[in-house]
């Protein structure tokens, strides 16, 4: 397999006043293509700001971050919010969808953003839709859908320009457990079609699902397994 | 999409974007209201004075026209020397004085106007005939309702009085000709016109072969200021005054007028675009989660910009279009209320439509617009992601 992603001693502070707060110390970690991989530990270990580190929505205070072999760190606002747009896919655990656009539309923002025609986009998210088995409420508004629904339109939306990477920050955090499952039957599915997924979870099922376990502490990577079965 | 994705917010909150389009309209009237004060009433006094096309006007030396009661000797032949000039392709003779309507014991006093009818410019005809005969006068409306006359009557005049006798002189009897509307005359004002000759020879020796005023109206516009310096200097005791100098006096008179529209206007300006910002501002701050995940998945912050800078654009034009006929309504109503000012012609509008004015406060309300939507848009497109995306999260 290759490195989708390589990051090498990445440090993370957030200055306070007096002091900082080392939200990650020296992380080095690599993902191939095709790989389905969890992030836990307990809360405040530093996972989301891994994530975001790796989905160049952040920049480390020293190390460096390459995906498809680009040093992201480096890149100005026009080109990482580019890079994002093509390369990479968020999942928020709030799902974060505009309520004034439909399901439909929620799936299209992306597409146009990257230029696609009205007709090509429409068809695209019709296929997603349908892929995440809701292809009966492409005209839907968020407010109309449940809290896995709208996961699964978030979801769809994240693979819009068919990226290389889908990153996933508490996806099942606000669903039940029965809806959770679904969720997590979904990554599976993507990662069985061929899309790297990197989760940060709590869940220790979703965890159970991904091919690789990656568990933090203190803002450092205290155990990387592969579990067994 | 982000022309969907703007007007989609703006549906998202209705009643608060309608009070706000709402307040930009009431903003977008006052200031076409304003512009239109600013400039109307002086375009309304030029087209008034050019309406018939005499350019300059000579009245008895440090007077304006009917100021006062002087008046012009040797009218027949400054009229004469008037016509002879080449450049001159119309003279009109005016005196005004006052008459009196003669009914029993009582009367009912009215301002004359002896012209020549082959040369007049003071009326616009508007039934019957003209006062062509010796005899004839016309009359406004406001005339014959008072004297409750119509054409074809005939009226007892006379031009003088005399209090202590209580003796009226210069007595003609006068047929009604026709109906006018008078151009510089006020609203109410009762009014008639007759020969210059007429009216000359019934206010007696004190105005024989006197004017009030000559009209004059050129061949060529462009020669008005040789003219003007040959009048100076062929009839000294002679104002003369072109178009131009009159509005240059109205500018100096009306100035006060356009001060005030000035700053009236102004503070509309900014009442519109403090009202934009602020609804733009509130907005943008309730949907800072939605927006860092727009920057998130990576939608630029250009687009960003653009589309909550389309919010308040079109919350701006649609307040200015509504402001627009809001606007021409109260302009309509204030003109009615300050035609009835004293002493001015009634033809004069305070508020006069122009569709630059109209075009001005659409501009002026839609650029700002575009400015009340910049800064909020900036600085929501530029929160920085990870931190606000934690701090919503938290939230």
């Amino acid at each position: 397999m290759t490195a989708l992603v390589r990051a090498r001693d990445v440090r993370r502070d957030y200055p306070l006043e007096r002091d900082a707060v080392h939200a990650l110390r020296g992380v080095s970690l690599e993902i191939q293509k095709g790989e389905y991989l969890a992030i836990v530990g307990p809360s405040g270990c530093g996972k989301s700001t891994l994530l975001n580190l790796l989905g160049a929505i952040d920049a480390p205070t020293s190390g460096t971050v390459e995906i498809e072999g680009r040093n992201v760190g480096t890149l100005g606002d026009r080109e990482v919010t580019e890079f994002r747009l093509r390369h990479i896919g968020f999942v928020f655990q709030r799902f974060y969808l505009l309520p004034i656009l439909t399901a439909s539309e929620n799936v299209e923002l992306p597409m146009a953003e990257a230029g696609m025609p009205n007709r090509v986009r429409r068809q695209r998210s019709t296929e997603l839709l349908r892929y995440v088995d809701l292809g009966d409420r492409l005209r839907h508004r968020p407010s109309q859908l449940s809290g896995g629904e709208q996961q699964r339109v978030a979801i769809a939306r994240a693979l819009a320009n068919r990226p290389s990477l889908l990153l996933a920050d508490e996806p099942t955090g606000e669903l039940d457990a029965r809806t959770g499952q679904e969720i997590i039957s979904l990554f599976g599915r993507l990662n069985a079609d061929g899309t790297t997924v990197v989760v940060v979870t709590h869940d220790e099922s979703l965890a159970r699902a991904a091919r690789r376990v990656v568990h933090m502490r203190d803002g450092e990577i205290v155990q990387d397994e592969v579990p067994r079965g | 999409m982000r022309l969907l994705l703007a007007l989609a917010s703006l549906r998202r909150n209705r009643a608060r974007t309608i009070l706000a389009v709402l307040g930009v309209a009431i903003a977008a009237a006052m200031l076409l209201d304003m512009v239109m004060l600013a400039t109307g009433m002086r375009e309304s006094f030029r087209s008034l004075l050019l309406s018939r096309g005499f350019q300059m006007r000579l009245t008895p030396r440090g007077t304006l026209p009917f100021d006062t009661e002087a008046s012009i000797a040797n009218a027949s032949a400054i009229t004469d020397s008037l016509r002879a000039r080449a450049e001159v392709d119309l003279v009109s003779p005016v005196l005004g004085a006052s008459v009196h309507v003669l009914r029993g014991d009582s009367s009912i006093t009215t301002f004359a106007l002896g012209v020549d009818p082959a040369s007049e410019g003071d009326y616009q005809l508007v039934d019957g005939h003209d006062a062509m005969a010796p005899n004839a006068i016309v009359a406004n409306a406001d005339f014959l309702r008072a004297t409750n006359a119509k054409i074809g009557d005939t009226l007892r005049l006379a031009a003088g009085f005399d209090p202590q006798l209580r003796t009226h002189s210069g007595e003609r009897l006068l047929v009604i000709a026709g109906r006018a509307r008078f151009l510089y005359l006020a609203a109410g004002q009762l009014a008639i016109a007759l020969p210059l000759r007429t009216l000359q020879a019934m206010t007696g020796a004190a105005r024989e072969d006197r004017v009030s005023l000559f009209m004059v109206r050129l061949r060529d516009p462009s020669r008005i200021e040789p003219m003007k310096k040959w009048m100076r200097t062929a009839l000294p005791t002679i104002d003369v005054i072109s178009t131009a100098d009159a509005m240059a006096r109205v500018d100096e008179r009306l100035s006060y007028f356009r001060q005030l529209s000035a700053i009236l206007g102004a503070v509309s300006l900014i009442v519109g675009f403090l009202l934009v910002t602020t609804l733009v501002t509130v907005s943008v701050n309730e949907r800072v989660g939605e927006i860092v995940v727009m920057r998130a998945i990576g939608v630029s912050r250009a687009h960003v910009v653009e589309q909550i800078v389309l919010e308040g654009t079109a919350m701006s034009i649609t307040g200015a279009l509504l402001g627009t006929g809001l606007g021409l309504i109260t302009a309509r109503y204030l003109n009615g209320i300050l035609s009835r000012f004293p002493g001015l012609p009634a033809a004069i509008d305070f508020f006069l439509f122009q569709p630059r004015a109209a075009w001005t406060a659409i501009g002026l309300l839609t650029a700002c617009g575009v400015l009340a939507g910049l800064y909020p848009a900036w600085r929501a497109a530029s929160l920085p992601l990870a931190s606000t995306l934690r701090e919503e999260a938290v939230a």
